[in-house]
């Protein structure tokens, strides 16, 4: 005969032990997000870069022997009312040669306005072997009402950057930093 | 507490509505689930006959692109979420205890509550469409069933609509599966180890496994979509650091498997019927069990073959291919174990054999475009066109809720006590059978020409093929009401139907009476 | 009535069959490939579809032969197996999963890593690159190097609402044709960057075996080298609102010479449209420019009589916006004024700046203002929207 009580009782333990493994799950998920982060810093998945100014190593030699072509392009998001492109559209570079590139941002209205650039490399292969050592889109920038800018940005390519690599497309998507509403 | 006193208190049910809302009945709670199911299957078909309508010929006739757009992307969440999934709890429900000899579900009340939230939910999915005619926000989620961002944070208040019920079927799921999980582990009969258990079980506790360890992820995912649209996050809005693709991740991270959650229950029924009708012992019993777990641990590892042109680096492009062609083996062995069960049998074509028979085929031809479907490169120009649309259909419509068909055929005598009518049954296996390839072998011709998915309106050159298609779905969701009417007609009367409904069926669940008893097996079963 | 809808679907069928037969050129599968990675696509899909469908036809073959055989109706008596007991019976169920994994792994494995490797292939020796950026619903152009550097432009859909309501009788492209067709040249590796402004896009055209998704805020790329000159449609392949099935890609690819021709052109347009802002305009000419610029753009979303269609699209009626001032008392553009939305738009109202010219930016904001039932009576010039750039 089976004791009904004792059966509850392994059932509700058995139940609640379930419910760690949903809690865990739940976990998870949110735990996804910064490791997915961690995922596209790895593998350079969605050519995404570093947030970070990049440490310039003194033993790093210039590579000579060949020549790599950095485009520039730029969108402006909706909602950003400003005018900003690349004073360049291309550079010739030696991997290992710290370059300067300048983007021109104007506000076009009359109040202040704060944007964030967000970089992205393609190819996405070539993301972590292009070293951003002074940039304007690691923090927020301000315009005042009708200014114009030349924002910097200094940066190098790796020179352990794939042969097979020989173009480097760099593009900056500039945002309204306060998220807007419909 | 005595069984008497126990008995007593079950037994003292009340009756009328109130007996449906505090059953904790498993056949109560499983016929409700069942009905639920097919309420929901027919509303989620009519949506998709108005769509098939709309394409029938090129030039928007009937709707305008927003409500073309709401009405394919919750005609998938309504079947996947409330016809199909909701199927497979109830034959759980119904039959779990059954098969393995206990006297209910083991947890009664959970039970109760994971189905009540269900009718909430699909009022959730379908009211935006009842609100927009009140001029209450611009109608319901119109990003196809996937959420995909930006433009789900974009949408109207739909989204927010299918976000909250899709936590509650979310949570029904889960109780749900708990409930399979705690009645297989503790409830079985004296003598029934794992190894014995029906196959039928088995296939229900990979997919309650599945649901527990991939539901919260959906729910994680739309959670952070509701707080990037309401509360000012960033989690998939480039703008704040986020990323649009790691939504699609997190949504495939659950997707996959979800797949496998809805074909595991029916390749764990689908052996019975085979076996009963073939007069014949499963083939390969466990090698059947092997392959359920390795689909279903390799289903939570696949899932960026659902978007490989989003543009990922070539070694993850290469990984997610071989891993995905690699499910290819474990599903041949499952083939080749059904069929070799049929091989020498003494079959017998009811019904239920048929839809068996006819789901193997159909669900083949799924599963071997789907192979190819792994090709990153041919994927290119497959995916999100007709092609990908012909493909899934044949999983979930064939391999899916045609097994289903087959599951309610086989065990609808014992659940009713009446045999149903054969000769509607065989009438509506064969229009379903042949209205679906009408229907979908010219979508795959469609996706192959170029002819994207989610489309309302379509290039002259795709006209013949939609004007077939949609002839071919008529026919089919027309079709169904033939089922309908056999299954009412079953339930209110029609011969006698003995305990051991079919010659050949083995399993415990034949051992009851048709209808079995209020308590299933108060006094349990064993099994030598 | 199950009777009239059978005779209904009989007919239809009927009716299906025949247009079957009518059209020659039925297609059965990818279209004509131009591109090698096309041509690539094109092989490996039907040496799989051949693949499967082997494996299809065995299979299927073994079962009817099973069913017709093992039947109680002719009198087969069931066996009791449920496994191989022999060794021989063991080799034997196994062969049929070699045979799979040399399938799965070798004989598709090996051309389908070949064929990803093709079509990543976007970083080595592109002779040329433009740049791609999906808005909702329509594809903006760039070209980013050579001679046709600078050269910009919006590729609208051009077939009209009347083909779409069907109350006039549809064109042989319909809903796959655009006012400005993308020129490329043949036989050049052409590298394509996409980008999105608002939801994710996908850039598709069959013919070349190219699709790949734009997403908003960062890079994408894929290549093509167009081996045949010709014109080549697709359509965006991603969800992406209420315009989806309505923003198709055109191609045309032309030989060098005639590139180059098409270059100069593009260029003294766009020039001449340079030119023609810095003229000041009549208001009849701004009215009218703008109403076209409305029809064509806005009216989709707004409505042409510009009522909306709240709440997602706010009337333009009435609309505090149009009827607020652009300019400040210094002369300066007022954030949230309606040209500030227009130009720069705001959540799922695009950015027009790098849609529109500055003359039809201009003539479409005079027009909004002093149309739709709104009478503002201010007009905006062309030349100040090209300050503003």
């Amino acid at each position: 005969m089976i004791d009904q009580e004792k059966r509850a009782a392994d059932n509700k333990r058995l139940a609640w032990k379930l419910m760690w493994v949903v809690a865990g799950a739940v976990l998870f998920a949110f735990a996804l997000v910064p490791l997915y982060n961690v995922f596209c810093d790895l593998t350079g998945l969605n050519g995404k870069t570093e947030g970070l100014p990049a440490a310039v190593q003194k033993t790093m030699k210039v590579d000579e022997s060949r020549w790599v072509t950095v485009e520039f392009t730029s969108s402006v998001m909706p909602g950003l009312a400003w005018n900003f492109y690349p004073t360049q559209t291309s550079m010739k570079v030696r991997p290992g040669q710290i370059m300067l590139a300048t983007f021109e941002a104007k506000n076009m209205t009359n109040e202040t306005v704060v944007g964030q650039a967000i970089p992205s490399v393609s190819p996405s292969q070539a993301t972590f072997h292009f070293k951003k050592i002074e940039c304007f889109c690691f923090e927020r920038q301000e315009l005042k009402a009708g200014e114009s800018k030349e924002m910097p940005l200094r940066f190098y390519v790796s020179p352990d950057l794939p042969k097979d690599i020989r173009t480097v497309t760099l593009s900056y998507a500039f945002f309204h930093a306060v998220p807007t509403e419909n | 507490m005595s069984t008497a006193t126990a008995a007593h208190h079950h037994d003292d049910h009340p009756t009328g509505i109130m007996r449906w809302l505090t059953t904790t009945n498993h056949k109560d709670i499983g016929t409700m689930y069942l009905t639920f199911s097919l309420i929901m299957f027919l509303v989620g078909g009519s949506m998709i006959l108005a769509v098939r309508a709309e394409l029938f010929q090129p030039g928007l006739q009937l709707m305008q692109p927003e409500f073309f757009n709401q009405l394919i992307g919750v005609h998938a969440l309504v079947m996947i979420f409330a016809a199909l999934m909701p199927a497979a709890t109830g034959f759980a429900n119904w039959m779990l205890p059954l098969q393995l000899g206990a006297p209910d579900m083991a947890l009664p009340r959970l039970n109760n509550w994971g189905f009540w939230l269900l009718p909430p939910a699909a009022i959730l999915l379908t009211a935006p469409f009842i609100l927009a005619l009140f001029g209450i926000g611009d109608g319901a989620i119109a990003t196809g069933w996937t959420f995909y961002t930006p433009l789900s944070v974009q949408g109207g208040i739909g989204v927010d609509f299918a976000i909250f019920a899709v936590h509650l079927l979310g949570i029904s799921s889960v109780m749900g599966s708990i409930n399979v999980l705690v009645t297989i582990f503790n409830m079985r009969a004296p003598g029934m180890t794992l190894m014995k258990m029906p196959l039928f079980a088995w296939g229900w506790m990979i997919t309650a496994f599945l649901l527990i360890a991939t539901i919260p992820v959906l729910a994680g995912a739309v959670t952070m979509l509701l707080t990037d649209r309401h509360f000012g996050t960033h989690f998939f809005d480039a703008a704040g650091g986020g990323d649009p693709i790691l939504f699609q991740h997190l949504f495939w991270f659950f997707g996959h498997p979800e797949v496998y959650i809805l074909l595991l229950p029916v390749w764990g029924l689908i052996p019975h019927i085979l076996s009963a009708f073939s007069r014949k012992p499963t083939y390969g019993y466990k090698a059947q069990i092997y392959s359920f777990w390795a689909i279903g641990i390799l289903s939570v590892v696949v899932w960026a073959h659902h978007f490989f042109t989003v543009g990922l680096p070539i070694p993850a492009l290469l990984y997610f291919m071989y891993s995905t062609m690699a499910i290819s083996l474990p599903l041949a062995v499952l083939f080749f174990c059904w069929i070799a069960t049929m091989w020498k049998g003494s079959m017998t074509f009811e019904t239920p054999m048929l839809f068996a028979t006819g789901w193997i085929i159909l669900f083949g031809i799924g599963g071997l475009t789907g192979l190819i479907l792994a090709d990153v490169a041919a994927d290119a120009q497959y995916h999100h066109s007709y092609f990908v649309v012909a493909h899934f259909h044949y999983t979930l419509f064939a391999g899916g809720i045609m097994g289903i068909m087959a599951g309610v055929y086989y065990w609808l005598p014992k659940m009713t006590g009446h045999m149903y009518s054969e000769t509607l049954g065989k009438l509506h296996f064969w229009l379903t059978a042949i209205a679906f390839n009408v229907t979908f072998i010219p979508q795959f011709f469609l996706g192959l020409a170029g002819m994207p998915r989610r489309i309302p309106d379509y290039a002259l050159q795709f006209s013949e093929f939609n004007m077939i298609s949609t002839i071919g779905a008529f026919t089919l969701g027309l079709s169904q009401l033939i089922m309908v009417y056999n299954i009412v007609r079953c339930v209110r009367g029609g011969k006698k139907a003995e305990a051991k409904v079919w010659e050949g069926a083995e399993g415990l669940e034949w051992t009851l009476p048709s209808p079995p008893p209020y308590h299933s097996f108060t006094e349990q079963p064993v099994i030598k | 009535m199950a009777f009239q809808f059978l005779k209904k679907a009989g007919m239809g069928l009927m009716l299906a069959v025949w247009s079957l037969a009518a059209h020659a050129e039925y297609a059965w599968n990818f279209p004509k490939p131009v591109t090698p990675m096309a041509a690539d696509t094109l092989l490996v899909h039907n040496k799989f579809m051949v693949i499967i469908m082997v494996i299809f036809v065995v299979v299927l073959g073994i079962m009817i032969y099973s069913i017709i055989r093992h039947r109680k109706s002719v009198g087969h008596k069931a066996a009791d197996f449920t496994g191989p007991s022999t060794r021989s019976q063991v080799i034997w169920t196994l062969v049929p999963f070699a045979i799979l994994l040399y399938i799965d792994f070798i004989l598709m494995g090996i051309p389908a890593y070949h064929s990803v490797v093709l079509m990543e292939d976007t970083k080595n020796d592109s002779e040329m690159v433009i740049k791609v950026t999906g808005s909702q619903w329509r594809w903006q152009y760039e070209y980013m190097d050579g001679e046709a550097q600078g050269i910009k432009f919006v590729s609208n859909m051009t077939t009209p609402q009347e083909q779409i309501q069907n109350k006039t009788e549809k064109g042989e492209h319909y809903l796959l044709e655009v006012d400005n067709h993308v020129v490329l040249p043949v036989d050049k590796k052409v590298r394509i960057l996409l980008t999105s402004n608002d939801v994710i896009h996908t850039w598709w055209v069959p013919a070349f075996g190219a699709a790949r998704d734009a997403i908003p805020g960062f890079l994408r790329e894929t290549w093509v080298k167009i081996e045949e000159p010709g014109t080549y449609r697709g359509q965006c392949k991603e969800l992406c609102g209420k315009g989806h099935g309505f923003m198709p890609v055109v191609v045309d690819a032309v030989p060098e010479e005639q590139f180059k021709e098409w270059v100069a052109s593009k260029k003294t347009e766009m020039s001449a449209a340079s030119a023609g802002a810095d003229k000041e305009w009549s208001k009849d000419e701004l009215l009218t420019q703008g109403k076209a610029v409305y029809e064509k753009n806005c009216a989709v979303c707004h409505q042409p009589g510009g009522q909306g269609m709240p709440p997602a699209f706010p009337a333009l009626t009435g609309s505090k916006i149009v009827t607020a001032p652009n300019f400040d008392a210094d002369g300066k553009l007022m954030k949230d004024s309606h040209i500030d939305r227009v130009f720069n738009g705001k959540g799922m109202m695009p950015a027009w700046k790098g849609t529109l010219s500055d003359t039809d930016i201009a003539a479409v904001i005079s027009y909004e203002r002093n149309a739709l039932g709104n009478s503002m009576g201010d007009l905006v010039q062309p030349s100040q929207i090209k300050a503003l750039r």
